[in-house]
């Protein structure tokens, strides 16, 4: 909390950040095949019903399909980190519009732990915790192996708990 | 007559009723809701003739329909009990199906009393419970005696903070006050000048549009207006130029009336007879000439403060001092505190809720230059697009309006660097922004919630990006500083926030 331990002049930076569980990139990766679907079969509709359709046109189809599934996985997964230095909570996240957000664990109200049921599959979960303000009142931090988000519950709750006796 | 009336009441639940006059004030506010379709009813009826007969079948069904609504009002009102136990305000409602609502004191932000026209007249309140739900879950009781209603808030209040012991007996229904700031009928009046309303000017002219139907011409269609004055319909020509100067004034001194008028009559009936004082609980502001408001703001929960102005006003020196807090004013986004006062009159009022205006040497930043230049470039090739898109059209004298467009913007852009900025001293943080009409936030350090740096592709790029601060009860953002402050900031607020925890704020 001191100046020294101030983050770099480049604000969202990833020094310092801890990345996401492996296991996240393939759950990303399973929610890219699902939108798939719908491109895919935007793309062999008019092959069947018309006739004389070339099969070039669906090479974009495909390439979509391709970036959906291997590479904005990869990226949205890379992209994302968090931290738990000096009792803040620290998320960054997005590729194109990079967010990096602090929430001091002094202004949580409460904490969520969930998990959906891709999550669930792969024992992940959803770390969210709500804090008073309307801008950020709730911040979200999935893909954290859920004995990783319980744990950091508890971290949070402690330094709460703490704070307030 | 309540079910237990009394002052010693309220240690333990005991289910009340409303004011029964209440039930009285609701029947006739049905009434006046029936009045319109009875009449429309009756002209219709009566218009056939042979009223003798007819009076015979009507009258007994308006009578009905009037007995049936004062008997819903009165079996509604019957049923409607609250209850207010050690920890909570519990409340019964429902003539068929029954809700029962409890709200934990601890929960509820603030009391406010509000009195429509019809209450009024019968000494009744209208108390509500801010939870910060917003708006329409908000518990309310309809209506309470004025003194009752006073007693509630109290109690409230001192539950609230923790005083639970027979407090009941030592509340003093008028706490010691000292007036911050009030407007006499003169200043709300020089303030409703001020309120010109646009928007009201627009929707007239608007609703002229709607209905020029009625005009025998289309008054917007200009390549008619040249045929009427170049064909046969010479009238207008004939008339004069001078005719025609004196009818666009009286059209533009019309929509001016209106303009005035209407924010004359809006501020008149929300501000009428403002008081601010200050109480042992809080910032006390009463105001209104027909539905009269009694807020109080306790003076700890407010979050920041905000100071505003006018495009003319602020050549009068004439200021909005809001606050922000927990609880909010229904629907707006600040609880106006000051909403017409020359600074000199703000200080003491800014004082009392513990913050202070930025001082003299306070080192204001400006935002980052690139990223006004980047917004101009952005809104300068839509519109150059639109340009050179016009120009190919078959109309190209059109092309003048998108390139006045590009100067606008250049100026709005420019305007604003020049004037926004941000500061930060060590226990507030101070945030200035303007377009014609200057705004200041001022903002208590720790009581900030979060922070955020975002930054889109083209901010990345660049080197500049956006700050949130999380702000209960309302939005702090500074949009386009260099992302070295940026960083700063971050790091200077992170470190008051985390000196003390939230418990000992609220």
């Amino acid at each position: 909390m001191e100046h020294t331990d101030a983050l770099p002049a480049a604000p969202v930076d990833g020094t310092g950040l801890s990345s996401l569980d492996p296991r996240y990139r393939t759950v990303l990766r399973i929610v890219g095949m699902i939108w798939s679907i719908p491109v895919l079969i935007a793309a062999t509709v008019p092959g069947i019903t018309i006739a004389n359709w070339s099969l070039y046109a669906a090479i974009p189809a495909v390439l979509v399909v391709g970036l959906l599934i291997l590479r904005f996985p990869s990226r949205r997964w890379a992209a994302r980190g968090y931290s738990l230095a000096d009792e803040r909570l620290r998320v960054v996240s997005g590729i194109m519009f990079r967010s990096d957000t602090v929430v001091p664990f002094g202004r949580v109200q409460h904490i969520d732990v969930g998990q959906g049921p891709l999550e669930r599959a792969f024992d992940l979960a959803t770390l969210t915790v709500h804090t008073a303000g309307t801008h950020n009142s709730s911040v979200a931090l999935p893909g954290l192996a859920h004995e990783d988000a319980l744990a950091m519950r508890e971290t949070i709750r402690a330094a709460i708990r703490r704070d307030t006796l | 007559m309540n079910v237990h009336a009394g002052t010693g009441a309220g240690m333990s639940g005991e289910a009340r009723r409303t004011d029964p006059r209440s039930f009285a004030v609701k029947g006739l506010g049905m009434l006046t809701q029936l009045a319109l379709p009875l009449g429309l009813a009756s002209v219709t009826i009566l218009d056939d003739g042979d009223v003798g007969d007819l009076i015979a079948y009507f009258l007994p069904v308006v009578l009905a329909v009037i007995g049936a609504n004062f008997l819903f009002a009165w079996l509604g009102w019957r049923r409607f009990t609250y209850q207010v136990n050690p920890a909570d305000i519990r409340v019964e409602s429902g003539v068929v199906s029954r809700q029962a609502r409890s709200v934990p004191f601890e929960r509820i932000q603030d009391v406010s009393l509000e009195q429509r026209p019809i209450p009024r007249i019968f000494g009744l309140v209208e108390v509500k419970f801010e939870t910060g739900a917003g708006g329409k879950d908000e518990l309310s009781l309809a209506y309470l005696s004025e003194a009752e209603g006073e007693r509630l808030r109290e109690l409230v209040r001192s539950r609230r903070d923790g005083e639970t012991v027979g407090m009941a007996d030592e509340i003093r229904s008028e706490p010691d006050s000292e007036l911050l700031f009030a407007m006499g009928p003169r200043r709300v009046v020089t303030f409703g000048l001020f309120e010109f309303s646009l928007i009201v000017v627009a929707g007239f002219a608007g609703f002229a549009q709607q209905f020029d139907f009625l005009l025998p011409f289309d008054l917007w269609d200009f390549d008619e207006w040249q045929a009427r004055l170049a064909g046969p319909g010479r009238w207008l020509a004939g008339l004069g130029f001078a005719a025609q100067v004196a009818g666009a004034l009286i059209a533009a001194a019309t929509l001016l009336a209106v303009g005035f008028g209407t924010g004359l009559i809006r501020t008149v009936l929300r501000e009428w007879d403002f008081r601010l004082e200050r109480t042992d609980k809080g910032l006390r502001r009463r105001r209104g000439l027909l539905t009269r408001t009694d807020v109080v703001m306790p003076v700890h929960r407010v979050q920041a403060l905000r100071i505003g102005t006018g495009f003319l006003r602020k050549y009068f020196g004439w200021h909005r001092l809001g606050v922000v807090s927990l609880a909010q004013d229904s629907g707006n986004a600040n609880h106006d505190v000051a909403p017409f006062a020359q600074m000199a009159e703000i200080a003491p009022i800014v004082a009392t809720t513990g913050f202070a205006l930025p001082p003299a040497g306070l080192d204001w930043q400006r935002g980052d230059r690139r990223y006004r230049i980047d917004r101009f470039v952005l809104g300068g090739i839509v519109l150059g697009a639109l340009a050179i898109a016009l120009a190919f059209s078959p109309r190209p004298e059109l092309l003048a309006i998108p390139l006045v467009g590009i100067l606008a913007i250049a100026l709005v852009e420019f305007h604003d660097w020049h004037f926004s900025a941000n500061a930060l001293d060590p226990r507030q943080v101070y945030v200035r922004r303007s377009w014609l009409s200057p705004k200041t936030s001022i903002a208590s350090r720790v009581k900030l919630q979060s922070v955020e740096i975002a930054q889109g592709p083209i901010a990345r790029h660049r080197g500049y990006a956006t700050l949130h601060l999380g702000l209960a009860g309302g939005r702090l953002s500074i949009r386009g500083i260099g992302q070295e402050r940026a960083g700063k900031l971050r790091d200077a607020i992170l470190a008051s926030i985390a000196k003390t925890d939230f418990s000992e704020l609220v």
